[in-house]
């Protein structure tokens, strides 16, 4: 069973975001592998040693990125590969990025596909359904629960709170929900053999793709932080007093009742 | 003339409003709208989209299109894109456009902006407002090159009114071919009935509310008010409700009109999934919980004496006019 993860270096959700110069400020920030995609990289595992086979982690990133893929490595993936861009493209969006993993995952023999459902930076949940796309294989996203018989999938997902029962087949691209597993921690010994796992990095040249048909097809203009929050009233008085005045000024002041 | 094609949703046997936010964000950027309505047994829907901004409606049924696959639906959209020509795609930032608007944008090479909060300028000269990191920024795009595609988030852009639009309302047949995923059974979970993402109110709670049963007087201030229950990581982790309850940085991100926080203290990665809701109330225990600093109306006070209260209190005030 050859397992690909793809997966995606993000700023830690405990940090407040500033802006340098309409940029994210990214200066002494915590970096993490993102959440879901941690739930990717587990489940990766427990397929692999349920069923034998590879994971293989893939990342488009800068050489920054090597710490997650080295964090995923030692969980207990097998392999790991790095495109790195920048050198060629100067800000990929969603378009460019899928092509750029469906380039190399084309390359590859590939049975399943595991990513996040969406990553906590960007928000968009957009690459996966695309590489699958490009790919020409089924997709489902937002799953709960994996389970493999041969070449036959069964999937639980959760659309919305509702839980759908997916029946498809393999090669097949899915995209983790909260809730499909338990992430493991690295272990002391995991660490110190994840730094012999092959970590292999990439260029464009090497995939073969031609920057000029990878352009992104959006552009931000501008990012700005969110108007800051007047100070909100806290209600006095006896606890009677307080909903009720509360009820009221959602009604008559608010007018969101 | 631009021409907007914009997929229509149906759930539980009625249309989404999100459908007609869409239509309406489509009318800003596009001269001509054209709503698309996929299921079985939708047909009745189409005059709703009709009159609330769409010039047309285009209906295509077929049994195997009650429940939603990419393959299906992605079949059917993109044959009637063919047919139709559009420079514009727009889909509702749900669970099924969040699936299919990917697959649609990969086929056209081309960009799709996620989660569209706003428009400002029309037409060509359109430029996109997007939450990035949950809502702690915002992020403006333009497409650069190629149709453009785009997602909206549901309780942002105000829809049409009924008559705005005298629209044309056409069946049409779409050959479906092999469906690689096939939806066996779907479990509807509880929530009340209003949805998550959608709903003009939600009552969230966190791990002030103790245990699942803690959830019961959230659940009835909610249906007081029609609105949804949700809550906070620290809620899911403890086992009190489902993880798709959980509201934050890894959750849902919503913004309803009345945000009541109960025994939620406001971690960070919470803020991010709701401090955009139009109106906070926080309710807590404790003065110094940081969710007072994102509130509009604070009440210090134990949640399980607050609630109660609050949900007769509505009920009087919602009885009385």
């Amino acid at each position: 069973m050859e397992i690909y993860v793809l997966l995606k270096r993000t700023f830690d959700t405990e940090e407040a975001i500033q802006l340098e110069n309409g940029q994210i400020d990214e200066d002494g920030a915590e970096f993490i592998i993102n959440p879901y995609d941690e739930y990717a990289v587990e489940e990766a595992i427990r397929v692999r040693d349920a069923q034998g086979g590879t994971v293989t982690v893939v990342t488009v990133g800068p050489e920054d990125a090597d710490k997650e893929l080295r964090t995923a490595l030692a969980m207990g993936a097998d392999q790991a590969v790095r495109i790195s861009i920048e050198d060629d493209i100067e800000e990929a969006d969603h378009f460019t990025i899928s092509e750029v993993l469906a380039g190399y995952l084309k390359e590859q023999t590939v049975d399943l596909i595991i990513a996040g459902n969406v990553a906590v930076d960007g928000g968009s949940g957009q690459v996966a359904p695309r590489v699958a796309e490009l790919l020409d294989i089924p997709y489902v996203t937002t799953i709960t629960k994996l389970e493999l018989d041969g070449t036959k999938a069964v999937v639980t997902r959760d659309a919305e709170g509702d839980t759908e029962t997916i029946k498809t087949t393999l090669p097949l691209l899915v995209t983790a929900q909260q809730g499909l597993n338990e992430p493991r921690y690295p272990s002391l010994p995991g660490i110190m053999k994840a730094k012999k796992k092959p970590l292999e990095e990439l260029e464009l040249d090497d995939l073969e793709l031609d920057e000029d048909e990878l352009a992104p097809r959006l552009e931000t203009i501008e990012r700005f932080l969110p108007p800051n929050k007047a100070a909100g009233k806290i209600l006095e008085g006896e606890l009677n007093e307080q909903v009720a005045q509360l009820a009221s000024l959602l009604r008559n002041e608010a007018k969101v009742v | 003339m631009t021409k907007a094609l914009v997929l229509a949703e149906s759930r539980d046997g009625s249309l989404r409003n999100v459908s007609f936010e869409a239509i309406a964000a489509a009318r800003r950027v596009a001269d001509e709208v054209i709503a698309v309505l996929i299921g079985h047994n939708v047909a009745k829907d189409a005059d709703a989209l009709a009159s609330r901004g769409a010039d047309q409606v285009l209906v295509v049924e077929d049994e195997r299109l009650l429940h939603y696959t990419p393959d299906g639906y992605g079949q059917v959209f993109l044959e009637l894109m063919n047919r139709t020509s559009p420079d514009v795609l727009v889909f509702g930032h749900t669970s099924l456009g969040k699936d299919l608007s990917p697959k649609i944008a990969a086929k056209l090479q081309a960009g799709l902006i996620s989660d569209v909060t706003a428009i400002e300028g029309e037409g060509a000269e359109a430029t996109f407002i997007r939450p990035i990191y949950s809502g702690k920024a915002f992020e403006k795009v333009k497409v650069s090159e190629g149709k453009t595609l785009f997602t909206v988030r549901p309780n942002n852009i105000d829809p049409l009114e009924a008559g705005s639009s005298q629209g044309t309302v056409e069946s049409v047949t779409v050959e479906l071919k092999d469906l690689r995923t096939i939806v066996a059974d779907i479990v509807r979970k509880a929530t009340g009935g209003v949805d998550l993402s959608e709903a003009k109110v939600i009552v969230a709670g966190g791990r002030g509310v103790k245990s699942s049963d803690g959830f019961a007087p959230l659940q009835e201030l909610a249906d007081v008010l029609g609105g949804a229950v949700g809550a906070s990581r620290g809620a899911c982790d403890a086992d009190y409700c489902d993880y798709a309850l959980q509201i934050g940085q890894t959750g849902k991100v919503v913004t309803p009109d009345l945000y009541i926080a109960c025994g939620i203290s406001g971690a960070i990665q919470h803020l991010a999934g709701m401090s955009n809701a139009k109106v906070i109330v926080a309710i807590n225990k404790d003065p110094e919980a940081n969710i007072f600093s994102v509130a509009d109306y604070g009440i210090v006070g134990d949640l399980f004496d607050v609630v109660p209260l609050l949900t007769a209190e509505f009920k009087k005030m919602l009885v009385h006019g």
